[in-house]
């Protein structure tokens, strides 16, 4: 094992990238917040499967690459590897992390339930929440994203949380 | 009960919940290189760095508070140990030496000799004026202002622009009385 900072490091830099991007400079402008949180994932996933893959040899084909994303890189950046894998065998993957640790400390009501009575406080608040709760997984997502580019998969990723502290990671790319 | 004895900052960091070093690293650098391409003026940068490092001193501070048992420090000296020994060390898995003290005990300098924040990092010669660890005087800048002391914390040496280490200076502008909510007829 290498280096190590407390946890509370990274999870502080996080809450602030969001809370800069999205309640600053780009307050009234979610899409543009959640495109710059999802490029700052990207250079660091970009550059971490850099630093991974170096003494490896080249990966035979995309579900090799993603294999090492579920398990390699995961334990290196949570120390635990995606949970359950799943793929159309047409581009499409699902990667699963039933507790993904950066939810973790996070306390939102994701129920759907009460979405369709648009007066209930409650509910709104719930929205909002669950809004504050998605712009986080921009900073995954663009880790995933940018990882895969690295290993020349370019793809799109986005995330699901319906199931809560579950996160599900959607990987789409073209080629295949 | 006995009061309970203040942690070292050694035995906290090896019970805290710890991270890979590198993610931590190159999402700082990440962040500071898209705030470069967003804000463009190196200045604006040094000020929003600073910025999410208050926001984010005034919260580490409670978890701190709750993990160090750091009891009331009798001056501004013991105040300055406690950051550089316990305080740098149960956060970043560094320490830092207090050196260069004023007369008065109200100013002084913090070492960093390992920096966690800044290895793989280079500048290009386009961001000169950038202060990179600019975050880092913010969090001790809010640290401090929650437990009553203003501060002024700027940086004297940094190994990114050629000097040999890097020096924090932290001074202490004046120590706010707590208020109580004592007047109800206000």
């Amino acid at each position: 094992m290498g280096k190590e900072v407390s946890e509370s490091c990274v999870e502080s830099l996080l809450t602030e990238i969001v809370s800069s991007y999205g309640t600053r400079f780009y307050a009234n402008k979610p899409d543009l917040a959640a495109r710059r949180i999802e490029a700052i994932g990207y250079q660091v996933g970009h550059q971490l499967s850099e630093r991974y893959t170096m003494e490896r040899p080249r990966f035979s084909d995309h579900l090799e690459a993603i294999k090492f994303i579920c398990k390699d890189f995961w334990s290196e950046l949570f120390k635990k590897q995606i949970d359950n894998l799943k793929t159309n065998h047409r581009g499409t993957f699902v990667l699963q992390d039933n507790r993904f640790r950066w939810l973790s400390h996070m306390s939102i009501d994701p129920s759907p339930e009460n979405s369709g009575s648009t007066q209930d406080p409650s509910a709104v608040a719930e929205n909002k929440a669950a809004e504050a709760a998605s712009m986080h997984l921009y900073f995954p997502c663009g880790i995933i994203r940018g990882a895969l580019s690295n290993l020349g998969i370019p793809c799109a990723v986005s995330a699901d949380i319906s199931n809560l502290p579950a996160c599900e990671f959607l990987s789409f790319s073209a080629l295949n | 009960m006995a009061p309970v004895a203040p942690r070292s900052g050694d035995v906290i960091f090896a019970s805290v919940e710890r991270v890979n070093a590198e993610l931590f690293t190159l999402t700082y650098g990440a962040i500071v290189r898209q705030l470069i391409t967003d804000l463009e003026e190196v200045e604006e940068v040094n000020k929003q760095l600073d910025q999410m490092g208050y926001n984010i001193g005034i919260r580490l501070i409670d978890e701190f508070l709750a993990k160090s048992n750091v009891s009331r420090c009798v001056d501004f000296k013991e105040t300055a140990e406690v950051i550089a020994k316990v305080g740098f060390k149960m956060f970043l898995g560094v320490t830092a030496s207090v050196t260069n003290w004023d007369a008065e005990g109200t100013c002084c300098s913090l070492i960093l000799e390992d920096n966690p924040l800044v290895d793989f990092v280079e500048l290009p010669d386009t961001c000169q004026g950038l202060y990179y660890c600019n975050i880092l005087s913010g969090v001790v800048r809010g640290a401090l202002e929650m437990v009553s002391m203003k501060t002024e914390v700027t940086w004297l040496r940094d190994m990114l622009r050629g000097d040999d280490a890097f020096e924090l200076q932290v001074k202490l502008l004046k120590q706010v009385p707590e208020e109580y909510p004592y007047k109800d007829d206000e």
